[in-house]
């Protein structure tokens, strides 16, 4: 390690995530233990939310138990874009020129089987996350002044309030959500599609995505404005002292995360072809807060690691009918006995733990 | 005279029905030591607060260097060149002592949120910069060798040091100092007056806020009295020993 | 709308923003001895419901109810003494953590032992089918039941803080806990009380109001959200300003059904809450006295 350069000693852990992801599938492929592959794909972008959790609370210090409303925001938009059925028999002007553009695409609509229009899912991309980025934008300026109990209510409030309009809104299929949501094709054959032969592809896809987010991240940590952050985390009003705009640094980040989160909404929505309400409920944001919280609130990796692992054995069912105790569970847990994180206090204890028998303590 | 770098003009703050600075005019003169003293509830940290833009005045005019700032916030006023420290020294917690003298180098840098995203590169030569400006500014104070301490782990006459050199480190041209001699024993005092002097030598110019009177005799140039919200004498520590207001209401505590 | 449908909007909202209130009170028996603000104040609502439809088939009404309130208040008592006691000042952003955390567990382990089928305790008086005559409007005597239990509420607090050497110790802690101490008084039983009272209580209204609405293992939630709204609207400090609080979030909520789908009333109180937090987080009432450790600037 110390023989890199500073500047890329910071991307050793981006590589051995890399080197992690790789390791992983070539293993389950060859134990023909493919089907683990679609939890892992699905906690990848849960995980997205996570590491812009991270990057708000655990750095800025900025509690929010509403963003799984955001990853709702980004998902349902492309869900709804991608899954409208404009009748194709006569389509109006502009609708046959975006068609020719390949903004809309052809379906079969789902009710009538008659031929129909819909927004393609690249073009419902962009906006999926330019809706996430203006909600935050609109809901941040406000509400980021808040700290502390108000600041988590008001974001409590905020995830309630996007939970309750999908569940009565008519066009976002109320209780049940949206389903056949159509695969998002990329560029050469590649798509984000719940295709059984698409696996791997696919599990590479989500991986790339949270590994670009890793990126993102770990340099912005690393940067002036990560120390901004980490200034308005310690001491706000000092920070502004020193000629950081506080409430802007608070908006930028709370914007990210919330479109880190819509990004992974939109991986969510068309791998698995549909989307419920029940992504923007309180349980799941408080579950992202937990997973931070456990992960050792500004550390990336121990957030990331924890994210996965915990969110892949909740998605295998694991924890059975006691997926949402064992959240609070660890949520309690973490902060009583690790408030620095688990894989901190695991690693503290391990270290302790290895000193022990040498007898080589310092005198009080 | 030099010109004043500051000028307060007409000054009026109240918090409900309290009026905490009832009309303070206020003058201080570019490279001079100027300190404020009064006794408790005077207004001087409302003063503080509000020239250095965490309060905006009910009524008033304050001017840096000319530009008027009465109710610009803290940031920016920092980017005009001034710069202060706290009563009960606010170093980040977590931070180590480098860094957070580069948190005070922040107006010195120009990348954006978007760019320390995405492009370290660039970033990194202006971070380069930075970093040596920062073991500058702690070479000046004579605290190089505590770069990597955990700065709130420090013994507290260090951390304030340190807070000064955060403070310095992006070379203002006006410093406010908020009882710096608050906890400090007599030598880390005099240590004080030996920094304040350099401080003043460097061109910077200070005000301060202070109880410690043995301090203010030592180093300030001028001396500015507050009682009750009123600035009730101003001048220079020989004048200010004499004026029959303030001898009234110190009550000789002159000898601090 | 004729007056009889407006008269039932007002008796409707008026029920539930008397045990929105009586949640925002609990908030601040607890806040205002720790600075704690405990998200798990709902499930308390939840919890004496519950227990007392368990007891109900086996004891009179009236016993159950007691029990169940003296139960949850320990319920209260043990997450005091066990999860929050022996942190040394921890940081606001782990408290708020670790209560939300504790309310999950509350309301899985009433998922565990009760299910999720919704249940209801019996009315205190009559049945489903007795009703007043209110100018007018037909009311059912429950009602009368929960306003009755939340000025017990109000006016026995009131009283306990005056006049009980015990109240007003709590008082004394809460504005200066370290004289309190010098004092003699012992700061850490009292926030041990000031838990089981806060339990105790929300039970008794959530049994007051069980009849009504029933009782369901994921009340608490939204119950807390209101019950915050409550709390920071009448500003922290006062439980009568609680309950004009508690009064009007009930009806503002209670008339919304008449504009906005059923679906959507939820989002009108928490809009309230939204717009409260922004622009006047120290509360309507309170005249900008004390407002949360960390709040708004």
């Amino acid at each position: 390690m110390r023989a890199l350069p500073p500047g890329l000693r910071r991307y050793a852990a981006l590589a051995g995530l890399c080197a992690a992801v790789v390791l992983v599938q070539v293993l389950l492929s060859a134990l023909h233990a493919e089907q683990y592959l679609v939890q892992l794909t699905m906690a990848a972008w849960y995980s997205l939310v996570a590491v812009g959790l991270c990057l708000l609370m655990g750095h800025t210090g900025q509690v929010s138990m509403g963003h799984g409303g955001f990853l709702a925001i980004g998902g349902y938009a492309s869900a709804v874009l991608t899954t409208l059925a404009i009748p194709a028999a006569g389509a109006s002007g502009t609708a046959l020129l975006l068609r020719s553009l390949g903004i809309l695409a052809a379906r079969q609509d789902p009710a009538t089987g008659a031929d129909a229009l819909a927004v393609a899912p690249w073009a419902a991309f962009p906006c999926a996350l330019l809706l996430a980025a203006a909600v935050a934008f609109l809901v941040g300026i406000p509400v980021l002044r808040l700290k502390g109990h108000y600041l988590a209510m008001a974001t409590l409030a905020f995830g309630f309030i996007v939970s309750r309009l999908l569940l009565g809104l008519k066009f976002c299929g109320e209780a049940d959500g949206i389903s056949g949501i159509p695969a998002f094709r990329l560029f050469a054959g590649l798509a984000v599609s719940g295709k059984k032969a698409l696996r791997v592809p696919n599990y590479y896809e989500a991986w790339a995505v949270v590994a670009l987010a890793c990126f993102l991240s770990v340099n912005l940590m690393g940067s002036r404005t990560g120390r901004a952050l980490r200034a308005i985390h310690g001491d706000e009003e000092a920070a502004a002292a020193m000629g950081i705009d506080t409430a802007r640094a608070k908006l930028s980040v709370f914007v990210l995360s919330a479109v880190l989160s819509a990004l992974g909404g939109v991986g969510i929505a068309h791998f698995g072809g549909g989307i419920g309400p029940g992504e923007a409920a309180v349980l799941k944001s408080v579950r992202y807060v937990a997973l931070v919280a456990a992960g050792g609130m500004g550390s990336l990796w121990g957030t990331l690691a924890v994210s996965s692992v915990l969110t892949f054995l909740s998605l295998r069912g694991v924890f059975g009918l006691y997926d949402d105790a064992v959240f609070g569970a660890i949520l309690v847990a973490a902060m009583l006995f690790a408030p620095e994180g688990v894989p901190r206090a695991l690693a503290g204890g391990a270290r302790r733990a290895a000193s022990l028998p040498r007898g080589r303590g310092r005198p009080a | 005279m030099n010109r004043a770098l500051l000028e307060v003009e007409g000054l009026h703050h109240w918090f409900g029905g309290l009026h905490v600075i009832d009309g303070v005019d206020l003058s201080c003169p570019e490279g001079v030591v100027k300190a404020v003293i009064g006794p408790n509830g005077a207004g001087k940290s409302t003063l503080f607060h509000l020239i250095g833009g965490a309060l905006r005045p009910r009524t008033g005019s304050i001017r840096v260097g000319g530009k008027e700032t009465a109710g610009l916030p803290s940031h920016r006023m920092a980017r005009l060149g001034v710069a202060r420290t706290f009563q009960s020294s606010r170093l980040f917690p977590g931070m180590s002592v480098l860094d957070n003298v580069l948190v005070g180098l922040h107006v010195r840098g120009r990348s954006g949120f978007l760019a320390d995203a995405l492009l370290p590169s660039s970033a990194r030569s202006e971070e380069r910069a930075l970093r040596a400006r920062a073991l500058e500014a702690l070479e000046r104070l004579g605290i190089a060798e505590l770069a990597q301490a955990d700065a709130a782990g420090l013994p507290f006459g260090r951390q304030r040091i340190v807070e000064i050199a955060r403070a310095l480190a992006p070379k203002p041209r006006l410093l406010l100092l908020d009882e710096p001699a608050c906890g400090l024993n007599n030598s880390e005092t005099a240590d004080l007056a030996e920094r304040i002097r350099a401080i003043r030598a460097g061109g910077v110019t200070v005000l301060l806020v202070e109880h410690d009177m043995s301090l203010v005799m030592e180093v300030a140039d001028q001396i500015a009295v507050l009682h009750y919200g009123r600035k009730i004498a101003d001048g220079t520590p020989r004048e200010i020993q004499a004026d029959p207001d303030v001898i009234s209401v110190y009550l000789g505590a002159a000898d601090a | 709308m004729d007056p009889v449908q407006v008269l039932q909007y007002i008796l409707s909202g008026i029920t539930s923003g008397a045990v929105y209130a009586v949640v925002g009170i609990g908030f601040d028996i607890v806040y205002s001895a720790t600075g704690i603000i405990n998200f798990a104040q709902g499930d308390f609502l939840m919890l004496g419901g519950m227990i007392a439809v368990s007891l109900a088939p086996h004891m009179p009404l009236s016993l159950a109810v007691f029990c169940a309130v003296a139960a949850t208040g320990c319920v209260g008592v043990l997450l005091h003494v066990v999860f929050i006691r022996w942190l040394r000042s921890p940081a606001v952003l782990r408290l708020i953590i670790l209560t939300i955390g504790l309310s999950i567990l509350l309301r899985e382990a009433a998922l565990h032992v009760w299910d999720e089928k919704v249940r209801a305790l019996p009315f205190f008086s009559g049945d489903e089918t007795s009703s007043l005559a209110v100018l007018g409007a037909r009311v059912s005597p429950q009602v009368l039941w929960v306003l009755a239990v939340a000025a017990l509420i109000v006016a026995g607090l009131g009283l306990f803080f005056r006049l009980t050497l015990t109240g007003k110790a709590m008082r004394a802690c809460a504005s200066n806990a370290s004289a309190a101490r010098l004092c003699g008084v012992d700061a850490s039983a009292l926030v041990t009380l000031s838990f089981f009272l806060s339990a105790a209580l929300g039970a008794l209204a959530g049994c007051a109001v069980s009849p009504i609405t029933q009782t369901s293992y994921d009340m608490g939630t939204p119950l807390a959200v209101k019950g915050f709204t409550c709390a920071v609207l009448g500003g922290l400090g006062s439980p009568t300003a609680a309950v004009a609080a508690g009064l009007l979030v009930g009806l503002v909520e209670s008339f919304s059904v008449s504009v906005l789908p059923l679906a959507f009333k939820d989002v009108a109180s928490l809009c309230i809450l939204l717009a409260i937090l922004v622009l006047r987080p120290q509360g309507l009432f309170a005249g900008g006295s004390r407002s949360l450790k960390g709040g708004n600037r």
